[in-house]
């Protein structure tokens, strides 16, 4: 089972088949429908997203309709049904982030990437999401890229953040 | 029992049933929305909520369970304050256009704001954008939907179809099928079952009255109606009768005064149905007897929904459905070949409507199958719902309609296709009539009913052994056939898991899509009688009983129609008009090209109505005037803090000199 996905860029990307989750819904979730989430986790952890094809392949594994799928990928905010970008960038909105001016670094973040928040960049390099709250509320603002935080970030520190990543692209490509 | 007292009452109530229920019992009335007797309790709307001493918070009575010394009160101040505040919550993202709804005047939560007295909605707030999703068979107007999830239960639950889930969150929660879909393409098998449930407007048969309308009025047309046979025990409730009148006379009547020029009988295809599906069996049997290939058990395919189901689920076993087509469709045919050839109209001429209790024989007649000389079969499918408002709208005065009988050719039947309506129904007639082709003798059950196969049980089977046969069935001594009946798709399912799994130890299998059969079909009255489906089956079992032909081989217009046109059942001419083929289409539609959505700018609302929604303050002034409150508040706020810091300052000072001067003193 191939699926070829066209990425934000233009190019074509072929989806490796589902070899993968399927074994893995085999073995480690035995087929129960009651792993769903679980299962759509692992799945997004592999694929790096749920396009409409994974959730029906899913769906006929485990005998349910892929409404049902659907429906769990759509009502958490954690499921993308769109190719993410390579890293992910969360700005925080809690409460505390907010009134410390966690809304500029939206602004700056959707000038200086030129996407709006849940979408990925052109280059697949970032994907630009915001979250609530992720517990850092005494370093406000916060945002994290991936697993790492950043703490009272100001606008004028995110392009060195970002460029950081950058970098890491361009050692890869060399 | 449990003793429980409600609004002063003291009641008992047995164990386990809900505060509703035990209401209900004791003539209290709750009003309530999602609740829906014996289908559906969720508690999803609240509307049901009552206030039960010593609970922290109002309780949903249609999920909350009666307590011992339980003291509950369904109709104080703070319940009534409730159920009005969570009905405006409600009103607040439903489009409230009812004078252009469907439902108007029958619409569950219009008659609730009436029960509880709301005569104003407070809630002015952000909508649902208006969204209609038309498939030629089901139309979803979203705008209209109060999230009950009847219809997710009857889908999921009932049907096991599980085309309409709840997707998104929040405010933007739609129920619909996967990733947003249209109906019409995604394997939806057109039921209709979640138009019965809902409660609003949201789910409906695509409208074709329109298109009747038309065609009566067009007088160049020849308009031929046909009426299937569990219409007639179910119509009569949307003129004020009792659930299960039959009202076959008024009926023809009533399809006579709307101006169709013939009115002929479904139940005269179901006689020509057996003829052919019996005949087809027999001819299977036969070669699975004597050695050669054939494909057992085989299957009716009477019920489009259910050949829809098979073809999205199980497309590799399409084989073991009878070629014939459905009766309805069958009438079409014979109507625009040897009909139109009777009476010297050019079929093209013939507009073919069928009122029908179902909702997929809307997306039957659009199969490119059910064709023949470049016509379709059957031009338009109005369900018994749909009828009853052209009967309406055209001020017929149903009670007092004479009783009167179909027209000739097409229309005389026999008992055994009346049951063609309700599930059992098409394997006696069946049986009624091959059991007496191969024996010579009568079906060997009291008053000709199967009785294993009556009754509403989810898989119903008998076997019957054929012994003392006539000669030219010599093969079939002694072989005992195995049926099976099922109604809904969830039995369905069973039955077809095992033909997949060559388990089945059945020979002829029938299957109805709907719950019931015909006479619960998608397009049937909606009605929260529970006992809905046994009052129509024992109106079609009686209106069988009444009449003096009972077998279908034994319908003299049939013999004479087979004598005249066809031959004989299953010839060549009856292959090229009365049977079919069905088409792979896989469970994600993967397999065939066809979809069955209509485009949405067709049911777009009218523009004419456009100065409707001028009449409310338009979006720009609100947002204005709300501005302007908002920016006054804060400055008003702003002053108030002020203020309160320069008294705080002012009383600061004043303990100081208060101070400095009792220390100089």
């Amino acid at each position: 089972m191939k699926v070829v996905e066209t990425r934000p860029d233009g190019k074509e990307a072929v989806l490796t088949d589902f070899s993968e989750i399927n074994s893995l819904i085999d073995t480690y979730y035995a087929g129960r429908r009651d792993c769903l989430i679980n299962i759509l986790h692992a799945a997004q952890s592999i694929y790096g997203f749920l396009p409409a094809e994974l959730q029906r392949f899913i769906a006929d594994k485990l005998d349910i309709p892929v409404s049902e799928v659907s429906g769990v990928v759509s009502f958490y905010s954690f499921f993308s049904m769109k190719r993410r970008g390579k890293h992910t960038i969360r700005v925080c909105l809690g409460t505390a982030c907010y009134v410390r001016g966690g809304k500029k670094l939206v602004d700056h973040l959707r000038k200086s990437l030129k996407i709006e928040i849940g979408d990925t960049t052109a280059d697949g390099l970032f994907t630009f999401e915001i979250a609530r709250c992720i517990g850092a509320c005494g370093l406000a603002p916060a945002m994290m890229i991936d697993d790492d935080v950043y703490q009272q970030v100001a606008p004028a520190r995110l392009d060195s953040i970002l460029a950081k990543y950058k970098d890491e692209k361009g050692v890869e490509k060399a | 029992m449990v003793h429980l007292t409600i609004n002063g009452k003291d009641i008992s109530a047995e164990e386990g049933v809900t505060i509703f229920e035990a209401a209900k019992q004791n003539s209290i009335t709750i009003p309530s929305l999602c609740n829906f007797e014996n289908i559906h309790s969720i508690g999803s709307c609240r509307i049901c909520v009552v206030e039960v001493e010593g609970a922290k918070t109002l309780q949903a009575s249609c999920v909350t369970p009666v307590r011992e010394g339980m003291v509950v009160h369904t109709n104080s101040k703070i319940v009534r304050d409730a159920r009005k505040v969570l009905y405006e919550l409600l009103l607040s993202d439903h489009d409230t256009d009812c004078l252009f709804c469907n439902r108007n005047q029958h619409c569950e939560l219009q008659r609730l704001g009436r029960q509880l007295g709301i005569y104003e909605s407070r809630f002015e707030g952000q909508r649902s954008e208006r969204r209609i999703d038309a498939s030629v068979s089901i139309t979803r107007d979203l705008s209209k939907c109060v999230l009950c999830r009847r219809c997710v239960t009857v889908c999921n639950d009932i049907q096991q179809v599980g085309i309409l889930n709840p997707q998104n969150r929040g405010f933007k929660t739609v129920i619909g099928p996967s990733f947003d879909l249209p109906i019409g393409s995604d394997s939806c098998s057109f039921c209709g079952q979640c138009t019965v449930v809902c409660p609003v407007g949201a789910l409906k048969e695509t409208d074709s009255t329109q298109a009747v309308w038309d065609a009566i009025n067009d007088k160049t047309k020849r308009v031929v109606v046909q009426v299937a046979p569990a219409v007639r025990v179910a119509i009569g409730e949307l003129f004020s009768y009792p659930a299960g009148t039959s009202c076959t006379g008024k009926l023809a009547s009533a399809l006579k005064e709307l101006g169709f020029d013939d009115v002929f009988d479904t139940d005269w295809a179901a006689d020509l149905t057996i003829m052919e599906e019996g005949t087809e069996f027999l001819d299977r049997a036969k070669k699975a007897l004597t050695g050669k290939h054939t494909v057992l058990p085989m299957i009716t395919s009477c019920s489009p929904g259910w050949i829809k189901y098979v073809e999205n689920h199980f497309p590799d076993s399409l084989d073991h459905l009878s070629t014939c087509k459905s009766p309805h469709t069958m009438l079409g045919a014979v109507v625009k070949s040897y009909y139109a050839e009777k009476i010297g109209v050019d079929p093209k001429d013939i507009v073919v409507v069928s009122v029908m209790p179902c909702t997929a024989k809307k997306f039957e007649i659009r199969r490119p199958e059910m064709m023949n000389g470049g016509y379709p079969n059957v031009d338009e499918v109005i369900t018994t719902r749909e009828l009853a408002e052209m009967i309406k709208s055209a001020g017929i005065d149903f009670d007092s309609l004479t009783e009167s009988s179909f027209h000739k050719p097409l229309g005389l039947s026999s008992g055994a296709a009346i049951i063609f309506g309700v599930t059992g129904g098409v394997m006696e007639a069946a049986l009624r009539t091959v059991y007496e082709l191969v024996t010579g003798r009568e079906l060997p059950f009291e008053n000709l009913h199967v009785t294993p196969i009556v009754g509403l049980e989810q898989i119903k089977e008998a076997s019957i052994k054929f012994e003392n046969v006539l000669p030219e069935f010599d093969y079939l001594e002694d072989f005992e056939v195995r049926i099976a009946v099922t109604n809904g798709l969830a039995g369905a399912k069973i039955l077809m898991e095992q033909v997949e799994d060559g388990t089945s130890p059945y020979h002829f299998i029938e299957v109805m899509g709907c719950p019931g059969g015909c006479i619960t079909g998608g397009g049937q009255p909606r009605s929260k009688d529970t006992d809905i489906r046994k009052k129509r089956m024992k109106a079609t079992y009686e209106e069988d009983e009444s009449l003096p032909i009972r077998k279908s081989h034994e319908n003299p217009a049939i013999i004479e129609f087979y004598n005249e046109f066809l031959g004989k059942p299953n010839g060549h001419l009856s292959h090229e008009l009365l049977h079919t083929s069905y088409t792979k289409r896989g469970l994600y539609n993967e397999l065939t090209n066809e979809r069955y959505v209509i485009d949405a700018a067709e049911h777009a609302i009218p523009k004419t109505f456009d100065h409707l929604s001028k009449v409310r303050p338009s979006g720009e002034e609100t947002e204005d005037y709300s501005s302007q409150v908002l920016e006054l508040k804060a400055k008003n706020a702003k002053l108030r803090e002020e203020l309160e810091d320069t008294l705080e300052t002012v009383e600061v000072f004043r303990r100081i000199i208060v101070d400095m001067h009792g220390s100089n003193r």
